[in-house]
């Protein structure tokens, strides 16, 4: 690999890390100024576990509302609130 | 489909992508939510549990679209039938290609077709899934507050 190649990815990969840190929770909540590459792949990771376990728990508590509830008249509702955000 | 204007030129801006893919996102999750609460009456919790965490991710799949590779890769888990797990074991390790890049072995196993991206690829692929997996999250949580209100 020549040297102006990687002088280009490396370039490449810190603006790609720099766009994940403004993903992170963390950053959007305290503005961070620019972390550590290790660092912002570390948190990246648990925010993604972090979003993996709600999607579990969320499935988990939408299971038991739906044994008693109806999410057929409920949807006009979703779907008007969802427009609103 | 009518997509959001900006007065920034949207075609850089990823939230483009996004606004079309919420619509979509909802009507599929909606409809299978739909599905399986007539579909499972006499099923465990845990049973419509799981089948409503497939959901989750194929509406995140399917309004992704195959535009990426995290989303193929999820889509063709989902056609297999193939269990949906987090992380994934690493059957083929991609070498890293800079020493700072460790940290990108264990994301890869958390990001679907992970495994097959080079370490560019592996930051725009996250990023990407980062933003629909908030978007999927927000829209089981608007679901939720609707059901229970």
């Amino acid at each position: 690999m020549s040297s102006r190649r990687s002088r280009i990815s490396e370039e490449e990969i810190t603006e790609l890390i720099s766009k994940l840190q403004s993903l992170l929770p963390e950053t959007r909540r305290r503005g961070a100024s620019r972390a550590s590459a290790a660092k912002v792949l570390k948190e990246t990771c648990n925010y993604i576990k972090s979003l993996h376990r709600e999607v579990d728990d969320l499935s988990d508590r939408l299971s038991e509302l739906m044994a008693t509830m109806d999410v057929d008249s409920a949807q006009a509702e979703i779907v008007r609130s969802l427009f609103r955000s | 489909m009518e997509s959001k204007s900006s007065t920034t030129g949207n075609r850089d801006n990823p939230n483009r992508n996004l606004h079309g893919s919420k619509t979509m996102m909802a009507s599929h999750f909606l409809r299978a939510l739909f599905r399986i609460q007539q579909t499972s009456t006499s099923s465990s919790s845990a049973g419509r549990s799981r089948r409503i965490r497939r959901a989750a991710y194929a509406s995140m799949a399917y309004s992704a679209g195959t535009r990426r590779a995290w989303s193929r890769a999820l889509l063709r888990k989902l056609r297999s039938r193939a269990r949906l797990r987090f992380p994934r074991r690493l059957s083929r390790a991609a070498t890293p290609q800079r020493r700072d890049m460790d940290q990108a072995q264990v994301l890869r196993k958390l990001v679907p077709g992970g495994p097959s991206m080079d370490d560019c690829k592996l930051l725009e692929e996250t990023a990407d899934y980062i933003r629909f997996l908030t978007t999927q999250v927000r829209l089981m949580q608007t679901v939720m507050d609707s059901i229970s209100s």
